[in-house]
């Protein structure tokens, strides 16, 4: 990707409220076309940076670019940004098709034409047949979907959505995220969405900031992001995982060798700025373990079942690393046939295949 | 909610009934006193004599209906003017104060604001005449019409900034998000969602214009009357039953707005 299909480029943005600081120099750069998500628990100022770009707050310090141009002077209806609120914030007085013609009409369109474009909107979220209604004579969901209509009819550059699935129930939420993924595709404008679900933005997103306390803690593909967590608060909050802490007894060849406290030995992949001697952390996660009654050539570790757990797709097994920590392995149900579950109270070894155990920068 | 049992229960208060009926007995006895003996046939206002409409006839047509009219019309006029007025200067006090973030003097402003409603209306009064002395200004209508505008605005400004509060910052936003000046915001999409509590708040700003007498009776000029002075004044050369008749369309009158604002309050059309 080169600069110029960055879409926005926020620079060492600050964002302060009196003596507390929400944003701690934020610096990242959006691509055109991209579906970009801000993941981070509540409070780490996903919102703040998304209300930053639409307009709503001011930066503190450090400046954001809109395809190249300054945009803090610009007040938020020169913006050609528009908002998914969380709450929709759809007019309750006006009915869903003047709803979603009002962007059109305020950009100087006629009536008609304003109105043309915001029904053919609707048709675009299958919404065609409640034009006439008012906001609260629709469902969540369909508020949901004039929501976007809404903000999408003035076609703009960019599109800000912050949590506009949390109020859906999970299996309306799993559809939308489909729908809200296919129209980012269809229309080519660059999504910017904020979610604390990390299941969700490893499912929708092209690339994802995980965001804690007003930093960012890591940038790059959902892939990226789950295998190659850079420290363990990324590791921690994006899916399952096993945190160890370990010490690193030995590095050759791009391979460190860690031990785990009660004689446990593991191998896995070097991580530059760990050096020998580091007291670090570990992640495993557990769907890249098995179980097996005998060692493995590969990284083996030993223990006793304690409990499996089913939870739908998977079986967690809890295993007891003799004098170590408790482990998670995940099984899934599909493989069972190859995979033998064991029961609680079974010496076990917990294997890995090499690369699967990264070790965390803190 | 569930089922008729209630935790607390006031019905099973000791006392609760006789307080209750005493309460209702002196509020509303007089009123309900005063509106039968309005449709007393007699000229007398103690003794009935059955059932007539004379004395709102004679309202309209009798030997005082001229100076009944003159007042009514004054009052009705002052109310209206003062209402308008009182209620704009009250949306946009209320879209300073809700919407304006919060400012250094946010708290004394309100204080400033709501602070008419508590202090004793005779001292608004005698306050109020003496700063029309002070500058000269001659008593007449123009003095009643500021003076109405001026104590409205606290009443004007209760419904509407608590209708204001109840509106959140996205619409507003959003419309802002959508291409609108704050200009556009406002009246497309803030002032309507406000109706409700602006009508509310010129009904109730009415209705406290008409009723005044206290003020009215301090600043008016010689001569000048208004509804509520003009009854004062006939009462004081006795009570006619012809009195009884005006209170009673003023009692109408009041009902009917205080009913309408009641409404129109109660109406969401946030939902
Ligand atoms: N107007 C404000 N004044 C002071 N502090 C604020 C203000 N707005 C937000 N904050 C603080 O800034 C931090 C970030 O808030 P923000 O709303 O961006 O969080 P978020 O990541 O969107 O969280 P959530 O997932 O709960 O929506 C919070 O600690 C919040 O308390
Ligand atoms: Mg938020």
């Amino acid at each position: 990707m080169n600069q110029d299909n960055i879409a926005i480029n926020v620079q060492r943005a600050v964002k302060r409220y009196g003596t507390f600081t929400a944003l701690k120099e934020i610096s990242l750069s959006i691509y055109d076309n991209e579906f970009f998500t801000l993941l981070g628990p509540s409070g780490c100022g996903k919102t703040t940076l998304l209300r930053m770009i639409a307009g709503f707050e001011d930066v503190t310090e450090g400046a954001i670019q809109l395809f190249g141009q300054e945009i803090e002077t610009l007040p938020p209806n020169k913006r050609p940004v528009n908002t998914v609120f969380q709450n929709y914030a759809l007019f309750p007085h006006m009915s869903i098709l003047d709803n979603v013609a009002f962007g059109l009409e305020m950009l100087g369109r006629s009536k008609s034409e304003a109105r043309a474009k915001a029904g053919e909107m609707l048709e675009l979220v299958q919404l065609s047949q409640f034009a006439k209604r008012k906001p609260s004579q629709l469902s969540g969901g369909q508020q949901q979907r004039v929501a976007l209509a809404r903000a999408l009819a003035p076609q703009p550059k960019v599109l800000l959505l912050d949590e506009p699935l949390s109020a859906l129930d999970l299996k309306l939420r799993k559809a939308m995220q489909i729908e809200l993924k296919h129209l980012q595709r269809e229309t080519g404008i660059t999504f910017i969405f904020v979610t604390h679900d990390q299941e969700e933005a490893l499912t929708m997103s092209d690339r994802i900031a995980v965001m804690s306390a007003g930093e960012l803690q890591q940038l790059g593909s959902p892939r990226d992001i789950y295998e190659a967590p850079r420290n363990m608060f990324v590791a921690d909050f994006i899916g399952e995982t096993n945190l160890l802490e370990v010490s690193v007894d030995d590095i050759q060849n791009g391979r460190a060798t860690c031990h785990l406290g009660g004689g446990h030995e593991l191998t896995c992949n070097e991580v530059q700025g760990i050096g020998v001697g580091a007291k670090v952390h570990m992640s495993l996660r557990p769907e890249r373990l098995f179980i097996s009654e005998a060692a493995k050539e590969t990284a083996s570790l030993r223990g006793k079942v304690v409990e499996n757990i089913f939870v739908g797709t998977d079986i967690s097994t809890i295993v007891d690393l003799a004098d170590g920590p408790n482990f998670i392995v995940r099984t899934s149900n599909s493989d069972r046939g190859n995979k033998r579950i064991f029961e609680p109270g079974s010496d076990v070894f917990v294997n890995m295949e090499l690369g699967a155990a990264r070790l965390l920068v803190d | 909610m569930f089922g008729s049992k209630r935790r607390f229960d006031i019905k099973s208060y000791p006392g609760f009934l006789p307080v209750t009926l005493l309460c209702l007995v002196i509020l509303y006895a007089p009123l309900l006193v005063v509106t039968v003996y309005s449709f007393n046939a007699s000229k007398s206002i103690t003794i009935w004599e059955g059932m007539s409409l004379r004395w709102y006839v004679d309202v309209f047509v009798g030997p005082e209906s001229e100076k009944f009219k003159v007042a009514a019309w004054n009052s009705f006029v002052i109310a209206i003017i003062a209402a308008s007025v009182a209620t704009t200067v009250a949306t946009l006090a209320a879209t300073g104060m809700i919407r304006a973030g919060k400012f250094k003097l946010r708290g004394l402003s309100f204080g400033l604001i709501s602070l008419p409603l508590m202090v004793p209306e005779i001292v608004t009064a005698v306050a109020t005449l003496i700063f029309f002395n002070a500058i000269a200004f001659e008593r007449g209508l123009m003095t009643i019409l500021l003076a109405h505008t001026a104590f409205c605005i606290p009443f004007a400004y209760l419904p509407i900034s608590a209708r204001m509060q109840g509106i959140e910052d996205s619409y507003e936003q959003a419309a802002l998000d959508l291409y609108a000046t704050k200009r556009q915001a406002f009246t497309k999409i803030l002032l309507p969602l406000m109706a409700p509590g602006i009508i509310s708040g010129f009904l109730l700003a009415f209705i406290v214009s008409l009723d005044d007498f206290i003020i009215t009776n301090f600043v008016k000029g010689a001569g000048v009357e208004t509804l509520p002075t003009a009854i004062f004044g006939a009462v004081k050369q006795g009570i006619k039953p012809n009195i009884m008749a005006i209170s009673t369309m003023l009692l109408a009158v009041s009902i009917v707005m205080v009913t309408v604002s009641y409404f129109v309050s109660k109406s969401d059309n946030t939902k």
